[in-house]
């Protein structure tokens, strides 16, 4: 009963977004007030419905509902309840629901936060908002409908794949979703004035806050999905370019630089036309990796059970948003004007150098993600474009982006010398300099690679630091008076540093994680002693342990100064099949990561790694979000924030 | 610039689009998984494999060559994705005037009779490939992974993970029945 309620929720969603999307756009063309409030109620409802459906559907796994066919499929009634829940959206169309829960939330919150938009404008984004969510609703109900019934109904359920029982999953894909969705604001806004045909500086200023929003989410779930392949999939590797990797980081680089071109727009009144263009292909590459994920059209670790008539749902869909809006910006963007003018070396400047790079960045990892599909079109040959691709690519484009990255705040608005900017960091690039110098005389066989990274890493740390006390005045104020100026700073100032700096810790923690880790590979006797990173681990043997679900085989390792660790191989009963849990051990320095594997011979295979600073790279991660949640608390920024008027106004006569 | 390239350049995206998305729907369908194998069109590889029970008849290449169409399915109980097929092998073994028979790839030979146990077994024959030896010769990939074999003892087309429905039908059945003709 509960099922068709949520059954039904869906399908009302389905006919209030519709409304959202037609009505309040009619209004705004005629000046219909009525029309146009319209949007605002129903964006709520909207949200109320998915909500109350996304609601049913954890009822049904809660409760082990195994006459849906959905939870038959995915769930178990031995899972630990964590399990049950996270497992709501562990499969393609739960996971769709939450998809359709975290963007009628966006569209709910611009309704409810979005007063200071002017009213033309905010219905005309958020009937946008609404056709996006015709779309997905529609996706959901005809193709791939959550509450389907099965008849009869089985016992059991089929159990969620073991290695997605972590709580990695239960945080990871929600944040993911609310960034590529919370994108879907920026798409709507741009559209909307697109439709307008005017671009104004404080468009800029509307989109920012959503943008950094979705930004700071995607860049959380980024960061903890890599972090959940690090310690689950028991290799110590952190990024894979996946194809739904890239497909995450796609619309990542393309926020990143839509971020910053947003700012050249508010001062200086002009890139109006690139920025739009940004914001579509943001949100367009967002659905462009669900497309990937869920067509069946390459193969990936992450893919969703591919079905190909769903595949054709999601393209149709794909080119109606991608193609709608992109018609639209063919017709209107040629007469969009730029206004101000800057120099080229300017702070404005250098956000137009981080967007370029940042644009090539994204159309590598895009070629990168669907050559061998193309090559496989054309000749039938099989590829796979891993690492090697990327570090020739990828790697050179962000040698310049940290350089620029580390002058850019520095340089003043308008115009600057490059003279004087690059004396400011100088100190910063020496000291990077002999940094790396100290690396290569300190290690042996240091990859160039990793070497580079650590001197960018070094020189883009200085470089924010010494930015920062410019702002605050160190050196005229002294270390009191700073403090007083610290807090009177803006925090979209305190934000940037933050974020930079974050992601001076991310390039340490890659550099020295893929360039320095240290591993040993082999079968272990019990009590066989291995050296490792000046850690003595000894093998004590194995047990076995009974789990909730499951069965593990758990090593023993007794590591000097550490303690015993105690890595597991974990045998599930529904589905079968085997998971390694490892073992790790983080400090600041460095992890070290102990692996159990199979019996082999008359020891147990076993994989031991140092992983130094790893943890640097998510909490660099963590640091860039944090950045933009600081940024975002910002009055300037603020959601809903009023505006502040020169002039008072007269009431106008109603 | 003038009015016409500044035009020409705003749709640029929209072109990228649209040449992308006709690729897409090309693809569509086509199995990501389905790899070339040099051993289409050629006999199937001399080999003879024991039976899962001493005494019984195990499969061998002359097996493959006695004048029926012949689907070679590998397998073995370790993998996940077989468990997912088997539903799909037991409605073929029951088309008529096709013969099914299976490889246990790497597997021992306990592990694959209590796997078929407790599935079922869809196979007119088995050949229990322990050492995996065998599944080289074929050219084996990963399992589960499907031949389909002419009368004559012909490879004539290979699938590379679990068969489903879309498979079977699209692919493999439309095949079968223009050997049988």
């Amino acid at each position: 009963m509960i099922a068709e309620l949520g059954h039904f929720a869906l399908i009302l969603a389905f006919v209030v977004a519709l409304a959202q999307g037609i009505v309040p756009m009619v209004g705004a063309a005629r000046g219909h007030g009525p029309s146009m409030k319209l949007a605002d109620t129903a964006a709520v409802l909207q949200f109320l419905l998915v909500a109350g459906a996304f609601a049913a559907l954890v009822h049904a796994y809660v409760t082990s509902d195994f006459s849906l066919v959905n939870v038959a499929t995915n769930s178990h009634s031995q899972k630990p309840m964590l399990y049950k829940v996270t497992g709501v959206w562990g499969n393609h169309e739960g996971s769709l629901l939450l998809w359709a829960l975290m963007l009628t939330l966006f569209g709910a919150m611009v309704a409810l936060f979005g007063r200071n938009l002017p009213d033309g404008f905010r219905a005309r984004a958020l009937a946008v908002q609404g056709l996006v969510g015709v779309g997905f609703l529609a996706f959901m109900i005809f193709t791939s409908n959550p509450f389907a019934r099965l008849d009869p109904a089985p016992l059991e359920g089929n159990g969620l794949n073991p290695i997605l029982q972590d709580p990695g999953l239960a945080f990871h894909p929600p944040f993911l979703y609310a960034g590529y969705v919370g994108i879907s604001i920026a798409f709507s806004f741009a559209v909307a004035a697109l439709i307008e045909g005017r671009v104004p500086p404080s468009w800029a200023r509307w989109v920012r806050p959503w943008t950094l929003a979705a930004w700071s989410m995607l860049t959380i779930g980024i960061s903890g999905g890599s972090y959940w392949a690090y310690y689950e999939l028991g290799w110590g590797g952190f990024w894979f370019w996946d194809p739904v990797e890239n497909a995450s980081l796609m619309p990542w680089l393309a926020a990143t630089a839509l971020l910053h071109s947003a700012i050249v727009v508010e001062k200086r009144d002009t890139l109006k036309s690139w920025t739009i263009l940004l914001a579509i292909l943001a949100f367009s590459l967002s659905l462009l990796g669900t497309f990937l994920v869920r067509s069946g059209v390459l193969t990936s670790v992450h893919a969703f059970a591919s079905d190909p008539t769903r595949g054709f749902f999601i393209l149709v869909f794909l080119l109606a948003v991608t193609g709608g809006a992109l018609t639209l910006y063919a017709i209107r963007a040629p007469a969009l004007k730029p206004g101000g003018l800057f120099q080229t070396v300017s702070r404005e400047g250098s956000l137009v150098l981080n967007n370029l790079l940042l644009a090539v960045a994204t159309a590598t990892v895009l070629c990168g993600t669907l050559y061998p599909l193309i090559l496989d079109e054309l000749t039938g040959a099989k590829v796979t474009v891993g690492p090697p691709y990327y570090n020739l690519t990828f790697m050179p484009i962000m040698v310049p982006l940290i350089l620029a990255l580390g002058i850019g705040p520095l340089l003043p608005w308008k115009r600057g010398s490059l003279t004087s900017t690059l004396a400011k960091v100088k100190l910063a690039a020496a000291l990077a300099v002999l940094g790396g110098i100290a690396i290569v005389l300190a290690t042996t066989d240091a990859p160039v690679l990793a070497v580079v990274g650590f001197v960018l890493a070094f020189y883009l740390g200085g470089a924010v630091l010494i930015e920062f006390a410019q702002r605050v005045q160190l050196m005229k104020l002294g270390p009191m008076g700073a403090l007083r100026r610290l807090f009177g700073l803006p925090r979209g100032a305190i934000g940037m540093t933050l974020a930079h700096f974050g992601m001076a810790v991310s390039v340490i923690g890659i550099a020295a994680a893929t360039g320095f880790a240290q591993d040993h590979l082999g079968v272990m006797k019990v009590d066989d002693t291995v050296e490792i990173a000046g850690y003595r681990l000894t093998f004590r043997g194995v047990e076995d342990v009974p789990g909730p679900n499951y069965t593990a085989t758990r090593g023993r390792f007794e590591v000097e100064g550490v303690g015993t660790m105690l890595p597991e191989t974990r045998k599930f009963r529904a589905p079968p099949m085997e998971t390694t849990e490892a073992a790790i051990h983080s400090t600041i320095v460095g992890d070290l990561y102990v692996v159990v594997g199979e019996k082999t011979g008359a020891g147990y295979a076993t994989r031991i790694y140092w992983k130094p600073f790893v943890m640097w790279i998510w909490a660099g991660g963590i640091m860039m979000a944090f950045g933009g949640f600081v940024s975002l608390s910002d009055r300037r920024l603020r959601v809903g924030a009023p505006v502040r008027r020169a002039v008072a106004q007269a009431q106008p006569a109603e | 610039m003038n009015g016409k390239y500044r035009f020409l350049l705003a749709a640029l995206p929209l072109a990228v689009v649209i040449g992308l998305s006709g690729f897409f729907y090309d693809r569509l369908g086509k199995d990501p998984g389905e790899l070339p194998s040099v051993l289409i069109g050629k006999p199937v590889p001399e080999f003879t494999l024991p039976g899962l029970e001493d005494g019984a008849p195990g499969l061998a290449s002359a097996d493959l060559r006695s004048g029926t169409v012949t689907i070679v399915n590998v397998f073995a109980s370790w993998c996940a994705p077989c468990r997912i097929e088997h539903p799909m092998l037991t409605a073929l073994a029951k088309v008529p005037k096709i013969r099914l028979v299976g490889i246990a790839y790497k597997d021992k030979i306990e592990a694959t009779r209590a796997f078929l146990g407790e599935l079922g077994n869809p196979y007119a024959l088995i050949g229990a490939d322990v050492t995996g030896r065998v599944a080289i010769d074929w050219g084996v990939y990963g399992v589960p992974e499907t031949y389909l074999v002419s009368p004559g003892g012909e490879i004539v087309w290979k699938h590379v993970g679990p068969l489903d429905e879309t498979v079977i039908r699209g692919e493999l059945l439309p095949r079968a029945e223009k050997l049988l003709k």
